[in-house]
This record gives structure tokens, sequence and C-alpha cells, in this order.
């Protein structure tokens, strides 16, 4: 099984995405523009020991991981965790194209045409390879650095999960793992939920990424639902919006979280030295705190 | 469980598909497409019953209610067969492409007591329903000016939607049908239906057969002002970005997805808010769902649905008359902007034939003219000044 960090740094801080204000997104839209930016809030980052980058499959962090592969020594056991679809990339396209041209437009070869077309033979073999040339284009950037788990985003996970087509979650976990050697990991705003269905398809103990934050802002289903599935159904669970975009004040906010020995991984954003460090910082004490006895 | 019939696999008919079925009252039995392939999937992957034909769903796969999520312009059609059938219906936004059509069915719903909803999310989004309790309650007066916008970027070059609907006005397509109607029904939910449409202009930035841009000045019974400004071809907004801001005697309310900040006057309080800015946030004000896919109002709505299925319909989710006024809202844009002065062409010179009096009159008078006394003289005026900028 993979090892998977305490601490994970991620990247919504990077690409003007923020739950809470359009004008705090719009102020690091600016700032991080150029990819030197972002390399500089990720070299702060390794600096305070952080080795794991849980990153969309955004064009530029393309370019990130060109980077880190071609500077080896600087970012010794650097691991790149990423999550995919970018789906507002598809959203666009899928608007602009409509949904067949689209698909047409991201898998080589006549596969789309001989689905539409009704010629192949059976539907879920074609949705299945359709899945995996989707995956493979988006994996294509991070060939050569290390991706010990490679993330379903929520958007299409939840979805397939609403759908209720358990077995396509099933078929990406088997993909990743034997095309990258990677584990799947499953972010979700349905963790119970999620939880069950990757159970039923054999994932023994499904890598999770969901909201895990003291107010239950987008914790479908509550607080109390989250705990209860975290300490009784197998799982390796990451915590993400732990501050809840921000609603919570750090300390608080990570104190709670690391108060839950279930989770075993948390993923934080942020983009100066000063709140990495005092973020890493927090989430050490309390978990030293947790592990000394009174 | 409430059975349910969708039909249209597009983009919004996956997400309600998805969420109905996680849902623990909503059960979606049959789907219907006109697309084999997307019907051959859902069969094998989903094991639903589905059907080419719209009709024989209805007739055999004993349903209470239908979610219609097709192109616009066959909503009409597929409404009233449901509602006909004593079907409960869910509709995409916007209901129809004609007030008309749209207020024969409210009054087909109506007639037959049968839920009935268009996929208006906004009224589902914590900031904008605190927006209208707010308003509603009084909070900042007398309302004086409703703002509307939209912006984000669906059409991004010149060829953008070509083959797909959203490029075809008859069917629907443009700003004004997929942007605008969703911030009209939001200015209509916040503070009442415009009495009037002062003036109207749909642009286009890549389209050719519709326009990506919308603006509009309303008048509202009370004499309040509004505007409404689109756009779908603005690459500065990752997703579609929504905003509303109500000016009243007592302070403003600006809303979007995220915030809900209330400005009062000095001298002014309201419940736990005092004079100054009071900002809260989504985090705060959104109720939670049972199920999450792409926003909690999309889970919402369907809630809502459920609840009206039960007989238990509340105010703020709209109705298809609701949606009604929404359409003629749009309808009136259209005409206004349809009845204005040509667009010249951006950059050319003024090498058109200057306009004929009638033609003035008639522009003038959606520029207010009334307001200030006599159309003719007003005419008069642009026309003189129109002359000075040639010569």
């Amino acid at each position: 099984m993979t090892a998977i960090d305490r601490i994970l740094f991620g990247d919504n801080q990077f690409f003007g995405v923020n739950h809470m204000s359009e004008e705090k997104a719009r102020a690091q839209q600016m700032r991080f523009r150029d990819t030197e930016a972002i390399i500089s809030v990720l070299d702060r980052a390794y600096d305070r020991g952080i080795r794991s980058f849980m990153c969309t499959t955004h064009d530029e962090i393309g370019k990130i991981a060109d980077y880190v592969a071609a500077n080896p020594t600087k970012y010794e056991g650097f691991k790149f965790l990423p999550g995919m679809p970018y789906a507002h990339k598809y959203a666009n396209m899928v608007g602009e194209m409509g949904m067949v041209d689209t698909l047409k437009a991201l898998t080589p070869g006549g596969l789309v045409d001989a689905m539409v077309r009704g010629a192949k033979s059976t539907v879920t073999r074609d949705l299945n390879e359709l899945m995996t040339m989707l995956v493979d284009a988006e994996m294509a950037r991070f060939s050569q650095v290390d991706t010990p788990v490679v993330f379903l985003q929520n958007v299409v996970a939840d979805m397939v999960l609403g759908l209720r087509s358990y077995d396509l979650l099933g078929a990406f976990a088997e993909h990743v793992k034997s095309q990258f050697g990677a584990e799947a990991g499953f972010f979700t705003m349905n963790m119970p939920l999620m939880v069950d269905a990757l159970h039923s398809v054999g994932i023994e103990e499904p890598i999770v990424c969901c909201n895990y934050n003291k107010i239950g802002f987008r914790m479908s289903g509550g607080i109390e639902a989250y705990d209860r599935a975290l300490a009784e159904k197998p799982m390796r669970c990451i915590a993400m919006s732990v501050l809840a975009s921000g609603a919570i004040p750090p300390a608080e906010a990570l104190e709670w979280v690391c108060e839950r020995p279930g989770i075993e991984s948390i993923v934080f954003g942020a983009s100066s030295d000063a709140n990495i460090a005092s973020t890493v910082g927090l989430i050490n004490d309390f978990d030293q705190r947790r592990l000394t006895p009174a | 469980m409430y059975r349910i019939g969708l039909v249209g696999v597009g983009k919004m008919g996956v997400s309600h598909l998805a969420i109905a079925q996680a849902h623990p009252k909503l059960d979606c039995v049959a789907v219907c497409d006109s697309q084999a392939f997307v019907l051959a999937g859902i069969r094998s992957q989903l094991g639903l019953e589905t059907y080419r034909s719209f009709e024989t769903m209805i007739a055999e796969a004993n349903l209470d209610g239908v979610i219609i999520s097709t192109p616009t312009s066959s909503h009409v059609t597929l409404a009233k067969q449901a509602l006909v059938a004593g079907l409960a219906v869910f509709v995409e936004k916007p209901l129809t492409l004609s007030a008309a059509d749209s207020q024969e069915l409210a009054a087909i719903a109506a007639e037959h007591n049968l839920a009935n909803q268009v996929g208006y999310h906004n009224r589902f989004i914590g900031t904008f329903r605190e927006t209208q309790r707010l308003v509603e309650a009084g909070a900042i007066g007398e309302v004086h000016h409703i703002d509307g916008r939209a912006f984000g970027q669906v059409i991004t070059q010149p060829q953008g939607g070509g083959r797909t609907w959203r490029a075809k006005k008859a069917e629907g397509g443009g700003c004004l049908h997929d942007y605008a109607c969703h911030v009209i029904d939001l200015m209509n939910f916040v503070a009442g239906t415009p009495s009037e449409i002062t003036g109207a202009r749909l642009g286009q930035v890549h389209s050719t057969a519709v326009e990506d841009t919308v603006y509009a000045l309303f008048n509202y019974p009370n004499g309040a002002v509004g505007t409404l400004e689109t756009n779908w071809s603005d690459e500065a907004y990752r997703k579609m970005t929504t905003s509303v801001t109500v000016y009243g005697t007592h302070g403003k309310i600006f809303a979007d997805r995220q915030e809900c900040r209330l400005f009062l006057k000095p001298g002014h309080s309201f419940e736990k808010f005092d004079s100054g800015w009071n900002i809260r946030y989504i985090t705060e004000l959104q109720e939670p769902v049972s199920f999450y896919l792409r926003g909690e109002e999309y889970s919402a709505q369907l809630d809502h649905f459920a609840e009206a299925l039960a007989g238990n319909p509340s105010p703020e989710a709209g109705t298809f008359a609701t949606a009604a006024d929404a359409d003629w809202v749009v309808e009136q844009i259209a005409a206004v902007h349809a009845s204005g002065p040509a667009p010249v062409a951006t950059g050319a010179p003024a090498t058109v034939e200057p306009p004929t009096k009638d033609q003035l009159v008639a522009a003038a008078k959606h520029y207010g003219a009334q307001a200030v006394g006599s159309a003719k003289a007003l005419a008069n005026a642009v026309g003189t000044k129109l002359k000075g900028l040639r010569s």
C-alpha cells in the first residue's frame, strides 16, 4: 500500500479558485500568472518539509512537472498526486462543441465515431476504453515524475456515484494501477456514500479526499455521518477544505481536524511562506499533543 | 418514491439523472433521447428502461413526473404532453421560447393541479435567497434600482458552438435564452417583475447567428429602474458568474455565489445588522443537501421537486407562472432590440443613410422619451445631433 504523507500541498490558490470570494480568487490569479511564481511557492513548501503536491491537470501544472523532472536533485522525493479531469476545460469544450465532438477531439482514432454508429459490440467495453484514453491523455504530462496516487475529481466521481455506475470507479482504479503503477484516489463531496460504493467494487481501503471541517461545509449527510463512516468503514481519508474556505480560523480548524485519528492526511493551500510555515507548524503541534500521553 | 422519466441526456440531463438517482424520494426509471448510442450506454451501464419516443415513455413507464432537459424549442410540446397525461413536470430553463406558450403551460399545470418547476437554480443559492428575504422584509427600504449581471466563457471563438443547438436561434441558442434568462429570473425573484422594458441591445462578439451579449433597461411598477448586463464571451471568468445588486432608500445589497453583502446607511439597522457593511458568506447561508454534485442548488431544486410532488411546493422555488414572467421579459428585450436602431459595425465609417423621422421617433420612444415630454421633440434633437456628428 502506498504511504501518503501527513501533509499535502494543494493548488487551488494558483488558479483563481476561492469558494468564498471572487475578489481574493482574482488577486491570487494575478499573482500566479507566471510559472516561476508557482514554483517559488512550491520551493517554500519543499523547504518546510512538504513532499506531496496534490494538483489538477491544468496546463500550467504540466510546465511545473517538466521543471521538477528537469531538476531531480533539487526536488528529491517530490511527488505529484494529480486529480483529473480538469473539469472546466471539458465543460467549456462541451458548451462550444457539444458532447460528441468534444470526445472526438480528446480521443485519437475512430472510437467515438464507432460508438455513435453503434458499430462496436459492447457498450461497456467501449466506455471503459474511452475512459482509459481520457486518463492516458491527462497523464501524459506526468510521465517523467513520481505519481503514487492518481485521483478522479469529484465532479466526475460524484456523478458516477449518483448514477450508481460503480463499475466505472473500479475500472478507473484498475487502469491507473496497471498503466501507471499508481493507486486510485477519489475526490468526493459525498464521502459515506462513496466509500460504500468503492467497497462494493472490491476496493477494500479506498483513498478518498473529502471536505472535513468544523462547520460541516459541503459534507453531505453532515459531520456525524462522516465521523461514523470514518470510525466504522475501512478507508484512507484525506481531509480538504479544513478551513471551509476561510470561514474558520486556522488554529481552531486544524485542531479540530487533528483530533480525528481516522484522518490520514490533510491537504491545504497557501501562497506565502508565513502561511505555509504556520499551517505545517500547527498540524505538527496538534499531532504531537495528541500522540503525547497527558 | 416517485417514478421519474427523463428526456434529453445532455450536460444538464446527466447531472439531473445523477442527482435524482441519489435522491431518497426520486427514482428515475426511464430515459428518453434521440441518440441510439446514448440510450445503449444508459441501458448497459445504468440498467434503466430507454425510449426513443417520449409519448411511448409516458404511456408505458407508469411515471409520476418527468424531467425535461432537451433543447428549449422542444420544451412546449413535451411539457404539454406530460401535463395532459397528468404528470408533474420539471423543465430546464428557459421554459419555452414564447411567453404565450409558457403562460399556456402554467395554466394547464394549475388547472390539473400538477407540480411544475423550471431549472432556475439561482433561487436555491443561499446568498440569493437571503437577498430576496432581506428585500422582501424591507431591510433596505424602498427599492429604486436593481442591477443583474452574468459573465462567463461559453463562446470564445468565431465558430464557437457552431454545430450545437446553442448556436441556433430557432432552437433557443444565444446569450439571451442561455445566460440572460437566469439573471432575469433572479431579478424577478428578488424585486418582482418589471412593468416595461425601456431599452435593449443584443450584441455579437464572436457569433453570427445568435447574440453573445445582452444589455437592457427595465421600469418597475413602483418607479424603480432595472439594469441587465450579460456576456457569455468573457474569458476573464473561469465559469458562469452571476451577481445582483439591489439599491434601496435605507441601503443596498450585493450578492453573488459566494457572498451576501448588506450595506445599511447611517442611522439604519435591521435585525442583527448595524449600519455600514454586513458581509456573510455562502458557508453560513447555504442549507446542506443530502447529495452534492456541482453545487448545492442543483440538488436543492430537485429536492423541492420531490416536495412539490408530495404537495408541499414552496413559493420561493418558482413555477411555470414565474418562468413565464421571465420569458415575457426575454421576449420584450428581443422586441425592443429589433425595433431599435440597426447596429453599426465596429470601427466602420458612418456611411449609413440618415435615419428617417419615423425611425427616430420609434428609437426615442424606447429610450424613455415619454418621460421627458414629446417623443417628436426628442427625435428632432437626436436627428440634429446626428447631422452634427456626420458633418
